[in-house]
């Protein structure tokens, strides 16, 4: 891929994870939207540059704070929106709402709301790969709360363990609910263990996307090279509270100073700067984004008009049902 | 000719069946791989995975960290990413670091995916009992596990169908927990050679009788059919019923035994508050209130922990006396004299230590 088909594929992804939520805000207080929402406003250069790294063919997990993976990797918002308001037509039929979105055919094999619990799963799914002769990798973001898990401990040392071809992802806002990495850890440096450990560790405070993708690239190289996992560490600011939509500099345990610095590098804004650096015409990029803007509106009126699931889905699919 | 009695059947334990079946299983379906703490180790889970390692090689066959939980979301992810894990447990209380990812996760899983992704797992965990095993290396917990939605669980108490409904297990597409019992391991019985999987679901009678039912589970089957054949020296006829498995439930089979005597005795192999007994006296209650000719009785563990010394070990437990103590009280029976009876206890084989 040349730099301008990158750039542009980075800010896709980005800008349709910041206009879907965008819109989410401007309608969710209507309470149509009846599902927890953890927003990733302020981690789309994660989501797009790790994503367009690991291309088509590649299964990735994730966490409640779901809509930038989900959107990443689908890049489709009409199943997305309809789940939000618990439509038949979601991504789930309404079953799961924000919190567990998947998309196998996607690769998108699993989302979970409890901290922590997809992270084995995605060793597992490695395994099998291997098992299988299949060339993937598995890729699972986490946050920095959940490296105070056990689970993340426990898959760590079984993925090294085995050699898995595993990409481990750590989206780092310094902050698990509203309690800082400061009063929650008893070392230095997570990086610096992390290294003891039969892995490949990478780090970057950057929120350029660009930047993101190149490392997630020399991780990619690194799992495929050495046959082992890799530990991606990055620092991103989450700029909504940690559930629910609504800024909440007021309750103290942060500034809108910090987050205004970081918004001075804001992911979807250098992105659309380094549009202009790889000669992408400011009228592609406004078509680019109204076409967007289109697709996620439209989305979200559709989701609107669609029927709530029939009763009779409450049980289904609770067990597989064998068909001989 | 019944086709069942037609099938060439061989005398081997209950740890001999469960090897059959895995061997048997693993060499039909290359995605079958067994793990767990100690599964490859040179005293392969009491003798129930010897000979995998050398057959089917350390891909598919290997001990790991201690890491329940982890270990367990491992399964998951393989099971959802075409392979068919058998997740294996010494003990089951050792499986109780793994619930977040069982209750949470396995269980919910083909659900969450809206029926996308199957989680065809088996989870093998081992009851514990006898030689001061204790509080922490005793537990069964079916009825912890049979709560949750989207689980199987199944018990099996004879040879043949700790063959027949671990391959059941194994070729769900559902997640399984096998409660296997180690007091089980030494029994011998015929087994049929070739594999046949015992349906999950399905219940059986393991004696026939006309005066009474007890429904039992696990190793409390063995004490029931010890308590009836005593009970029948008197000429009181017991029927004997073992579920086997306890979700799906063949609640039929349970409602028609107890329709036809008219009494029923649950030992459930578990703590009986808000246990799996309860929940079979209550689906007893709703179907035939009034056809009882007695109360349903419930016996299971003694509410409380348990201990490791004998004396104490042998109150904690339901056992055969226990049983038929019942039965004559049920019965309106004078107590017959039993200190001329001796209760073969497979644990007397046992030496432990574990
Ligand atoms: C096992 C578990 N414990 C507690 C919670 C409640 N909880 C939800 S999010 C969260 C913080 C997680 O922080 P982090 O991993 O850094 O992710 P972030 O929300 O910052 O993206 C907590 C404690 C939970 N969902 N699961």
């Amino acid at each position: 891929m040349n730099r301008k088909k990158i750039i542009l594929n980075l800010f896709k992804k980005a800008y349709l994870i910041r206009t879907t939520e965008e819109l989410i805000i401007k309608h969710y207080d209507n309470n149509e939207m009846k599902t927890p929402m953890h927003m990733s406003m302020g981690e789309e250069a994660i989501m797009a540059g790790v994503c367009t790294a690991l291309g088509k063919n590649s299964q990735t997990f994730g966490t409640y704070r779901s809509h930038g993976l989900y959107l990443a990797v689908t890049e489709e918002t009409d199943k997305f929106f309809a789940e939000m308001y618990g439509k038949v037509t979601g991504v789930l039929k309404g079953k799961s709402g924000s919190m567990h979105l998947l998309s196998p055919s996607d690769g998108l094999l699993g989302i979970s709301a409890v901290v922590g619990s997809t992270i084995p799963l995605a060793v597992g799914a490695a395994f099998a790969n291997i098992y299988l002769k299949k060339k993937q990798i598995t890729t699972v973001f986490f946050g920095d709360g959940a490296v105070d898990e056990g689970v993340f401990w426990e898959s760590l040392n079984i993925a090294c363990s085995k050699g898995l071809p595993v990409l481990f992802v750590c989206e780092d806002n310094g902050y698990a609910v509203h309690t800082p990495l400061s009063a929650r850890r008893g070392y230095k440096s997570l990086t610096n263990i992390v290294k003891q450990y039969s892995c490949s560790v990478f780090e970057t405070d950057s929120t350029d996307a660009e930047q993101i993708y190149k490392l997630s690239l020399e991780a990619i190289n690194s799992i495929q090279k050495k046959h082992r996992p890799a530990f991606l560490h990055l620092k991103y600011y989450r700029y909504l509270e940690h559930v629910g939509v609504h800024e909440d500099f007021h309750a103290g345990y942060r500034t809108k100073l910090e987050f205004m610095e970081w918004q001075k590098k804001d992911p979807v804004k250098l992105l659309r700067n380094k549009l202009k650096d790889v000669k992408v015409k400011d009228m592609d990029i406004i078509e680019l984004e109204e076409r967007i803007n289109k697709q996620v509106e439209e989305s979200l009126q559709k989701a609107k008009k669609a029927p709530f699931p029939d009763p009779s889905e409450l049980l289904k699919n609770t067990f597989y049902e064998q068909t001989a | 000719m019944n086709k069942q009695l037609k099938l060439a059947t061989k005398k081997i334990s209950y740890r001999t069946a469960i090897n059959q079946a895995l061997h048997q299983e693993m060499e039909r379906d290359n995605s079958i791989f067994t793990y767990g703490i100690d599964v490859a180790d040179h005293k392969r889970i009491f003798g129930s995975t010897t000979g995998l390692l050398e057959t089917f090689g350390p891909q598919r066959v290997f001990s790991t960290p201690l890491s329940e939980e982890a270990l367990l979301g491992f399964g998951l992810g393989a099971a959802i990413n075409g392979l068919r894990p058998i997740n294996v447990h010494i003990r089951v209380d050792f499986l109780l670091l793994a619930i977040n990812q069982l209750v949470n996760m396995v269980a919910s899983y083909h659900y969450g995916s809206d029926g996308k992704l199957q989680v065809p797992l088996v989870i093998r965990a081992i009851i514990g009992k006898g030689w001061g095993q204790s509080y922490q290396h005793s537990k069964s917990l079916q009825s912890f596990f049979a709560h949750i939605p989207g689980l199987k669980v199944v018990m099996p108490t004879t040879p043949a169908d700790a063959k027949g409904l671990l391959i059941s297990a194994i070729r769900d597409n559902n997640p399984v927990v096998v409660l296997e019992h180690r007091m089980l391991y030494d029994v011998e019985d015929e087994v049929p050679i070739k594999p046949i999987p015992t349906p999950l679901g399905k219940g059986q009678i393991l004696k026939i009788g006309t005066d009474i039912t007890i429904i039992a589970t696990s190793y409390s089957v063995v004490s029931a059919v010890q308590a009836a054949k005593v009970l029948e020296k008197q000429g009181v006829s017991v029927e004997v019923v073992d579920p086997r498995s306890i979700f799906p439930l063949d609640e039929n089979l349970i409602i028609k035994s107890v329709e036809k005597t008219g009494h029923c005795i649950i030992a459930d192999y578990d703590w009986t508050f808000c246990g799996f007994s309860a929940e079979l006296a209550t689906r007893i209650y709703e179907k035939l209130s009034h056809k009882l000719k007695s109360e349903v009785m419930r016996l299971g563990f003694a509410p409380t922990h348990c201990p490791s010394t004998r004396p104490l070990e042998n109150e904690f437990y339901t056992d055969s006396i226990d049983l038929i103590r019942a039965v004559e009280k049920k019965l309106k029976l004078k107590e017959m004299d039993l200190s001329q009876e001796t209760f073969y206890s497979y644990e007397n084989q046992f030496r432990g230590p574990f």
